[in-house]
């Protein structure tokens, strides 16, 4: 986000681009510290990942075959799971009053909100799957790919997952109204995730052609996820 | 571009109507208050004192009615020139206190002023580096002032803002309330005690 001179940008905008990096940066410390939900849905990826190996036992192909489906579920799962309390921790404490007050609009707080949610939380996920691909059999190339479809396709989780949890701040609730809100708008991420790893494995796709609808889905949710957020933040004031 | 205008504000409510949840809170309500002027809403609880400070602050969207400011800043709307002081006080328990309270300077934007001198103000400059976690209510409503002194803003919207201050805590407070209405600033508190200012009272829903 370069801010080159003053003349691209009215004066208004500057401020809101030291406010943007301020929350950012105050978003991502509070999830790296002690309580907060980095490590969480790290520590729950990785738990899902390293059980499926003894539960679906050992055939080798067929594991390497589930890989990038477990992954991504894995993957999916760890975001709703620290998604939920995305607005809730600044609802409860009445920091959500100020940011709706400020002089930042709105849509672009959330947008911030979800990017550094994406960093703390979404990063992390896509760092640990090198390690394991090694546990699900998966060859150096499919854990690329893997890994290139998650960093594709996380943002499109995080985005679209924001609007689940803005809306509950509007109703008041959380937790699995969240989740079954969510889940319908990640389904094609996660079908289109997957395809796209499972082209790179056992063809006889190309990886383009899934890659770049997932890129897209990615960019779509990327623009719309803020404003329909801050629509709902804004339409549920109380 | 200074953030007070010296003298010559004014905020006014006309016929303001307030309905939560389906109930009617209030309705008819007139308000007005210059510079210089503190406002304190008083009124039994459930009245609509905080909902009257939220409506100012465009946290909640009036039923009828309209809220101006005349003679504030062309380019910002009404919310963006109010402090709002609530009884949730917006701060994270993980961060210390100065990461709290650069974090607002820094997201509220505006003119800012020293946050560690606005934590000496309030007494708080012996914890600068103490998590908000540890600190006890009155610290923390300590914390939630200097925001207001940090980052300059004309209108201030207090609710309750002596809760869980010593003695000592509310004379400090009046007396940045007075140096806040002396640069030409605006007060509405809602209260039960007294604010130890000279104020205008301003009744919701009959005698408490």
């Amino acid at each position: 986000m370069a801010v080159a001179g003053g003349d691209c940008f009215p004066n208004r905008w500057k401020p809101s681009m030291t406010a943007l990096a301020a929350l950012i940066r105050r978003d991502i410390r509070i999830a790296l510290r002690v309580g907060g939900g980095a490590l969480i849905g790290v520590l729950f990826f990785l738990t899902v990942v390293v059980l499926m190996p003894f539960a679906v036992g050992p055939d080798l192909a067929l594991l390497s075959r589930l890989g990038p489906a477990i992954l991504w579920l894995g993957a999916l799962l760890a975001s709703l799971l620290t998604l939920d309390r995305l607005f809730m921790a600044d609802h409860e404490d009445g920091s959500l009053d100020l940011i709706t007050m400020s002089r930042t609009p709105l849509e672009l707080a959330c947008a911030a909100k979800a990017l550094a949610h994406w960093l703390a939380a979404g990063l992390p996920l896509i760092v640990a799957t090198p390690v394991l691909g090694l546990l699900l059999n998966l060859d150096m190339v499919a854990t690329a790919a893997v890994a290139l479809t998650l960093l594709a396709g996380t943002p499109a989780l995080t985005f679209t997952g924001m609007i689940g949890a803005a809306l509950a701040v509007t109703l008041h609730r959380g937790g699995l109204l969240m989740a079954v809100l969510v889940l319908p708008l990640s389904i094609p991420v996660l079908i289109f995730g997957v395809a796209a790893s499972q082209a790179v494995i056992v063809g006889p796709m190309t990886f383009g052609a899934p890659f770049s609808i997932l890129c897209a889905l990615s960019l779509v949710s990327l623009v719309i996820g803020p404003f329909a957020a801050a629509a709902s933040l804004r339409h549920g004031l109380d | 571009m200074s953030g007070l205008n010296q003298g010559d504000m004014r905020l006014s409510g006309h016929g303001l109507r307030c309905v939560r949840g389906g109930r009617e809170v209030f309705a008819g309500l007139d308000f007005a208050a210059g510079s210089g002027e503190a406002v304190a809403v008083v009124g039994r609880n459930g009245s609509g004192k905080t909902s009257l400070l939220r409506l100012i602050a465009g946290l909640l969207v009036p039923a009828d009615g309209s809220i101006t400011l005349e003679g504030g800043h062309s380019e910002l709307t009404l919310p963006e020139q109010c402090h709002y002081l609530g009884h949730r006080d917006a701060l994270k328990p993980a961060l210390s206190v100065a990461e709290n309270l650069t974090f607002w300077a820094d997201f509220l934007g505006g003119e800012r002023f020293d946050a560690a001198e606005s934590l000496a103000k309030v007494g708080l400059d012996h914890a600068i580096h103490l998590p908000a976690g540890f600190l006890s209510a009155g610290q923390r409503r300590r914390l939630s002032l200097a925001r207001l002194l940090t980052i300059r803003r004309p209108v201030w919207l207090l609710d309750e803002p002596t809760n869980a201050l010593d003695v000592a805590g509310q004379d400090m407070f009046a007396g940045l309330m007075r140096e806040h209405l002396a640069a030409g600033g605006v007060i509405v508190a809602a209260t039960h005690a007294p604010l130890g200012i000279e104020s205008r009272e301003l009744r919701i829903g009959g005698v408490a």
